[in-house]
């Protein structure tokens, strides 16, 4: 099953300075950001990075602050313009758009969330979520139809005519969210959206963007530094440092295979129990060794839910099926305790 | 040797007389040969000028003082304010000064509207940007340090004596606080809403009118306010070149040492800038009340 990339970032470069063009070539033949900074003061916001959305996922990028991963996400709507590289959104080339269309590009295929909200303040609940409709020119009777179901999905009705400054930030952000689904873009760029906010309420906000996703299958690309939020709402993780990919793979591999001590580091302290699932440990080898009649989990199921059926089956070990009902593997209690613990 | 470090090596007497006298050649020639159509340019202004005084002045003094109250509570939402408003212009009134508050106020508003008119265009060219910014912010410090009388002269010398002429000092003087702080607001105008604005697609025209004056409105309120303020502190100097109003008797005053009169007319424009300095700044309180409003 080949899918075409929705959105496809290839050897994407930022230098910032007064003359980034000039230290570009430097930059591809292996100068470093430190040494960027130091001999040329120019600073070096994303390094070579190259990365294939695939449509209908929640794409995570993670990083620590000041790993690039703000502005890697503001190049996919041009917000910041590019030093060296290319982007396509659904085959067509953002960086060669000219004014006009990349304010259709901007109008009708993405939107955006914020860290910091950026709503606007004269305006009320109803006409924040509406902004993106009257940008495009949608008359007023349709946005306000259209932005009452919006309102109404992420939990704000009865507060339309209210100003943003009388919400909390966790409302606040819910404007931003319902602003951002407003405009039905296929494609729904989120900065850093959870992590101002204390972390009940971020969990409530995942939980709302994880169900309406459920539904609506947009393309979502998530910009976080935290790493659980990244493990649960993430499709497919690319982890940053220095601006550079470091790593880029779903939940499993990341957790299974870390690349370097930089993500060793980063995972070190999550429940692994809670992330691995059954499909990424499953053998061969170890169905040869199972019991006939050996209880059956299904791939995604996590660790954690699977330990005690193993401990009770003959031979602590159970078969896996995938995603078609298919018999894929299957997992002994001696390798899913290696895995928890390597 | 000594005498050069002592005196300093000026112009001589007859260049200096010869420099002076072809700049005002030159000025008296283009004031005789445009002097006729600026005049002809400014006649609609004129007309509307001297039609606004009559209409205040012909309006019975009743109908006024409930327009302007009720302009005041629109404005300030305050009874303090309203009252207070009424019993001034009674008092004014009743001290037989009406007259000359309805021209003083016939001008004010005047140069108010006219403030407005062309302050807030420039200050958004300014804002929109830095190179403009970088002509123009001289051009205001000049105008807001000159002394009026200077500009006066050529002034009066293009236009004469009357209502025009004053006007214009009037607007000279009063319109770089608008210009300002219309640049001002717009600049202050949060990145990250200009961000979000951007990432919705908003054109240059949409972002301008939906959301950089709209957020600028307290701080340009702010400048219309400072503009009232500075016009009121022209009448005196205006009456001196022809115009009519509370200036005038202070004139009078100063002239003959009558210093009832002087105190009089003086407070009466005292109690004018109060009342419009509450009612335009309570007014631009109220307009951004919602902000930050309950919000932890």
């Amino acid at each position: 099953m080949t899918t075409e990339p929705k959105i496809k970032i290839e050897n994407l470069y930022k230098i910032f300075g007064a003359n980034p063009k000039k230290h570009l070539p430097k930059v591809q033949h292996g100068m470093s950001k430190d040494e960027l900074l130091e001999q040329h003061n120019h600073v070096l916001g994303v390094h070579n990075v190259s990365l294939d959305i695939m449509p209908r996922q929640i794409q995570v990028v993670m990083g620590l602050s000041g790993s690039g991963k703000s502005t890697l996400i503001r190049h996919i709507n041009r917000l910041i313009e590019p030093t060296g590289g290319e982007i396509f959104i659904d085959g067509e080339d953002v960086l060669a758009m000219n004014d006009d269309q990349l304010r259709d590009l901007r109008r009708h295929k993405m939107s955006m969330v914020f860290q910091k909200f950026g709503l606007l303040p004269h305006r009320t609940v109803r006409e924040n979520v509406a902004y993106g409709l009257e940008v495009q020119g949608v008359d007023e009777a349709e946005r306000n139809k259209r932005s009452a179901h919006w309102i109404d999905r992420v939990g704000l009705s009865g507060y339309e005519d209210r100003y943003p400054g009388q919400l909390s930030g966790g409302m606040q952000q819910r404007v931003g969210l319902a602003r951002g689904l407003a405009t039905d873009a296929d494609i729904l760029l989120m900065d850093e959206a959870f992590s101002a906010l204390d972390p009940l309420i971020r969990y409530d906000m995942q939980s709302i963007l994880l169900e309406l996703q459920e539904e609506l299958h947009k393309t979502i690309v998530f910009i976080t530094h935290d790493l659980d939020e990244a493990l649960r709402l993430g499709d497919k993780i690319a982890i940053l440092r220095d601006g550079a990919m470091v790593q880029e793979g779903d939940a499993q591999q990341i957790v299974l295979n870390p690349a370097d001590d930089y993500i060793r580091d980063f995972i070190k302290d999550i429940n692994r129990g809670r992330v691995i699932q059954l499909r990424a440990i499953a053998s061969a080898d170890a169905l040869a060794a199972a019991p006939a009649d050996a209880p059956q989990l299904a791939g995604n199921t996590v660790l954690e839910d699977a330990l005690s059926t193993m401990a009770e089956a003959e031979g602590q070990t159970i078969k896996v099926t995938g995603p078609d009902g298919s018999i894929a593997g299957a997992v002994s209690l001696t390798s899913a305790i290696q895995a928890l613990h390597s | 040797m000594w005498e050069f470090l002592t005196e300093f090596p000026s112009l001589g007497r007859r260049d200096l007389a010869d420099f002076k006298n072809t700049i005002d050649g030159a000025f008296r020639s283009f004031s005789r040969a445009y002097g006729e159509s600026l005049e002809i340019f400014f006649s609609p202004l004129l007309k509307f000028l001297v039609w606004f005084e009559k209409l205040l002045q012909a309006t019975p003094w009743p109908l006024i003082i409930a327009i302007i109250a009720g302009l005041a509570w629109l404005g300030a939402r305050s009874w303090k304010i309203t009252v207070g408003t009424i019993a001034a212009f009674l008092l004014i009134g009743f001290l037989g000064m009406w007259e000359d508050t309805m021209a003083t106020l016939a001008i004010i508003s005047v140069a108010t509207l006219m403030c407005i008119l062309i302050g807030i265009p420039i200050g958004i060219l300014m804002a929109r940007s830095d190179r403009t910014q970088a002509v123009i912010t001289p051009i205001l410090d000049v105008m807001q340090t000159i002394p009026s009388f200077v500009y006066l002269i050529p002034v009066v010398m293009l236009l004469g004596i009357g209502k025009v002429p004053g006007l214009l000092a009037v607007l000279i003087y009063a319109i770089p606080p608008i210009v300002r702080l219309t640049n001002l607001g717009i600049r202050l105008v949060d990145k990250d809403v200009l961000e979000a604005a951007d990432a919705f697609g908003a054109s240059p025209r949409q972002k301008l009118w939906g959301v950089q004056v709209p957020l600028a409105l307290p701080n340009i309120f702010a400048g219309v306010n400072q503009t009232i303020m500075m016009a009121l502190s022209m009448v005196v100097i205006a009456s001196m070149i022809g115009v009519k109003g509370l200036g005038v008797p202070v004139l009078r005053a100063i002239s003959n040492q009558y210093l009832a009169l002087g105190l009089m007319n003086g407070l009466a424009i005292v109690a004018l800038a109060i009342i419009f300095d509450r009612i335009s700044q309570s007014y631009g309180q109220r307009l951004q009340a919602h902000r930050g409003q309950g919000h932890e």
